[in-house]
């Protein structure tokens, strides 16, 4: 009977404190949620109270090491930012924490979350925010709704593990999120993520511009390209090269290396690729369940995935979306950079490259279809210029430049004893080719050489241009020269 | 049957009084009325506006001064909370001075005010706010036509100013675009007050107000719209339902209509 008594009194207080909240608080939002906070301190077991960490991508809060749910407050601004979004252009972004994607949240599953929106006051746009790691209206936009100096607070509990996007969903709802306004949040497992080594922050976008892909300058956002879904930049992280260069993220040989990925749209889904590697796990479209040995994944428009692999050979890892114009055209490249021991096992580099001859070893025709026709030379110094593009063009890959060959495989051009003996045997070796064991310079040579398509006057600029350089004996080779010297030197 | 005559002349006196051309108030435009369709427009049904008479330029920093001088209870340190909330007048650094940049700025639109602060200055001027249907009909105007609804260069031009940070200083007002009917900055210089900011999702007919789930968010925020590709439109509804009657905004000003 007492106990009821003061159960009811408990009640009455309470509804009498709630009531005079509502009367004495049109202020702002903010006192609402005071009034809130102050009637769930009547529930006996208080959470402990932690402030959230928040990151720019690509970096990630560290894990999460409690063993307990709390209650974490996490503080949101939402600004307007002209910012770059590849060299030379610049667009206005509306970012969630002041650049795209948002600011990394990470919680517990069961943590209750104490969610703060704060509109900066300089921004043009009232913005709410829609966190797909929330069960309730509208994922927090009905609550969130805030306009520019306001700050709107609500709380959730967060139910389902798993990476979430995040977005603003304020009318006109594709254009704020076209304009950067997207970001995730994880919600770790009560028993956590296993261990890896790195974890990193990539998240695509679309970007509509007035101007074409790399038109300079600050460019308005274009209504008509997003509504065709035709967009002039899909990029990670919000511009062009945010993860390449400087930007690139790094890892070590034997490392594990956790990527989670988001997609924030608007309208594109992803063919998430990392070139190179095989994605040893992905938690595809950002849930618990781990299917494994994956090479692309899709990541929906507002969906992500968690992609683990080990990074096992050094190198430049491509991250790419795989619907491949984006990623070489409008923007969608990333880099991972490997260092460490290579492990020739796992990855060789490149062992031979040699010719390839389909018909056998026998001499080739170059293709000469379409190909312009050759200058004639009026003087010993312009057959020299021309000889140099030809020799640029047919005889540098294996010559080498200052035309000193390849050890074992090229003979050298340069003070060469079997070029200088016998220019004229020369000349047939470049209009015939040649095939079978030579000694230049002391050496011994047994390779092919294929019969170069050129007429004789370009024959004639090219080894006047050998004869001439690289201490060789000079002298000038004429097309009446080159035309004897082949029927003389024939196979 | 002399009260009836009384009552007719009284009535017909009404009717002459109500048709004689007053002279416009200074720097005041006449809109002539006309119909049409709101972005929540129930079921498309055209709205019609009357002619009514709008400032020609958004209320300056001057003129505000001027007002919080005659009306002590609207100055900073004296308004009450319930009225205009913190951040009122943030720009000016005192109860009568516009701030540090007070001569670049004492001809541009006066921001930071709150809807019953704008509704006062108005009504101490004989004058009112627009309602929502009155200013949007009147920013429907580009410089050369009355309705340009649907030339996309002039909703280009309006996207991209909504979509820009607001500048350091506020231009004066005679140095932002005039449209058609002699309005200055409706499009491209701040946000502003209306008289009904907020019942955009209210209005209409009943089955619409029994939903008043229409919040713009998500999905139902365009449901209701007549035209989903207006964004401009979007925006500016978008902004007025996101505010309350004792907020102010850094870039929220507003100008006084008057009924004819």
């Amino acid at each position: 009977m007492k106990r009821s008594t003061l159960k009811k009194t408990v009640v009455l207080l309470g509804l009498g404190l709630y009531s005079m909240g509502i009367l004495s608080s049109c202020s702002t939002q903010s006192s609402h949620a005071e009034t809130a906070a102050k009637t769930d301190d009547a529930i006996p077991k208080e959470l402990p109270t932690v402030e959230a960490e928040l990151t720019d991508a690509p970096k990630v809060p560290a894990p999460i090491t409690r063993s307990h749910a709390a209650k974490v407050v996490v503080r949101l601004e939402v600004t307007e930012v002209v910012k770059k979004m590849a060299d030379g252009v610049d667009y206005t972004f509306w970012t969630f924490g002041g650049s795209v994607p948002g600011k990394f949240i990470r919680i517990r599953q069961n943590d209750e979350v104490e969610f703060h929106l704060m509109n900066h006051p300089d921004s043009k746009n009232p913005h709410n925010i829609d966190l797909h790691a929330v069960t309730g209206p509208g994922g927090g936009a009905a609550s969130t709704f805030t306009a520019p100096g306001h700050e709107t607070v609500f709380k959730f509990k967060a139910l389902n593990p798993g990476l979430y996007v995040y977005h603003c969903a304020t009318a006109p709802v594709g254009m704020h999120i076209a304009n950067g306004m997207y970001g995730l949040i994880l919600v770790e497992p009560e028993e956590g993520l296993p261990k890896v080594d790195k974890e990193y922050y990539v998240m695509q976008g679309d970007f509509y511009t007035k101007g074409d892909f790399g038109a300079p300058g600050l460019q308005p956002f274009d209504m008509q390209k997003a509504l065709d879904e035709n967009p002039s930049y899909v990029v990670f992280n919000g511009s062009v090269g945010a993860l390449t260069g400087d930007n690139a993220l790094t890892a070590k040989v034997g490392e594990t290396v956790r990527l989670f990925v988001g997609n924030g749209g608007p309208n594109l889904i992803s063919s998430f690729h990392v070139i190179g590697e095989i994605f040893d796990k992905v938690y595809d479209e950002g849930g618990s369940t781990a299917i494994e040995n994956i090479q692309t994944t899709l990541v929906p428009a507002g969906g992500t995935a968690i992609t683990e692999f080990k990074a096992d050979v050094p190198g430049n890892y491509v991250l790419v979306d795989h619907s491949i114009f984006r990623a070489f055209n409008k923007g969608a490249l990333g880099m991972l950079k490997v260092e460490g021991t290579e492990d020739k096992k796992i990855y060789s580099g490149q062992i031979v490259q040699k010719i390839y001859q389909p018909e056998g070893s026998t001499v080739q025709e170059m293709p000469s279809a379409g190909a312009p026709k050759a200058a004639i030379a009026s003087s010993k110094d312009m057959r020299l210029e021309l000889g140099k593009t030809l020799y640029a063009q047919n005889c540098q890959a294996c010559h080498q430049a200052e035309g000193q060959g390849i050890k074992g495989a090229f003979p050298p051009l340069a003070k060469s004893d079997y070029l200088n003996a016998d220019v004229d045997r020369a000349i047939g070796v470049v209009a015939h080719g040649l095939e079978g064991q030579i000694k230049v310079n002391g050496e011994l040579y047994n390779s092919t050489m294929p019969k170069l398509k050129l007429s004789d006057e370009e024959i004639a600029n090219v080894m006047t241009f050998v004869m001439n350089n690289w201490s060789n004996k000079g002298g000038e080779v004429t097309p009446d020269q080159v035309k004897k010297a082949k029927d003389n030197y024939k196979h | 049957m002399l009260y009836r005559l009384i009552v007719l002349l009284l009535l017909m006196g009404i009717s002459f009084k109500a048709q004689a051309q007053k002279p416009l108030p200074q720097d005041m435009v006449l809109v002539k009325g006309g119909a049409f369709v709101p972005l929540y427009g129930g079921d498309s049904a055209a709205v019609k506006v009357k002619s009514f008479a709008l400032d020609a330029y958004p209320v300056t920093n001057a003129q505000y001064l001027r007002f919080v001088k005659e009306n002590p209870q609207w100055r900073k340190s004296a308004v009450k909370k319930l009225f205009a909330d913190a951040n009122y007048l943030r720009g000016w650094n005192g109860d009568l001075s516009i701030g540090a940049a007070a001569d670049q700025l004492q001809n541009s639109p006066v921001v930071s005010v709150s809807w019953f602060a704008a509704k006062a200055y108005c009504a101490c001027q004989g004058k009112r706010l627009a309602t929502v249907e009155e200013w949007e009909y009147a920013a429907l105007a580009s410089e050369t036509k009355a309705n340009a609804a649907n030339d996309e260069k002039f909703y280009q031009r309006s996207i991209e100013w909504y979509s820009q940070p607001n500048p350091t200083y506020l231009p004066p007002v005679q140095q932002s675009f005039r449209n058609y009917y002699g309005l200055y900055g409706m499009i491209g210089l701040v946000w502003e007050w209306t008289q009904d900011f907020n019942s955009s999702l209210l209005i209409g007919e009943s089955r619409a107000n029994a939903s008043l789930d229409r919040q713009l968010f998500c999905g139902s925020g365009s449901s209701g719209a007549k035209d989903t590709k207006n964004y401009v439109a979007f925006m500016r509804y978008a902004f007025r339902s996101s505010l309350k009657a004792n907020y102010t905004v850094s870039n929220l000003g507003f100008r006084c209509a008057q009924s004819l």
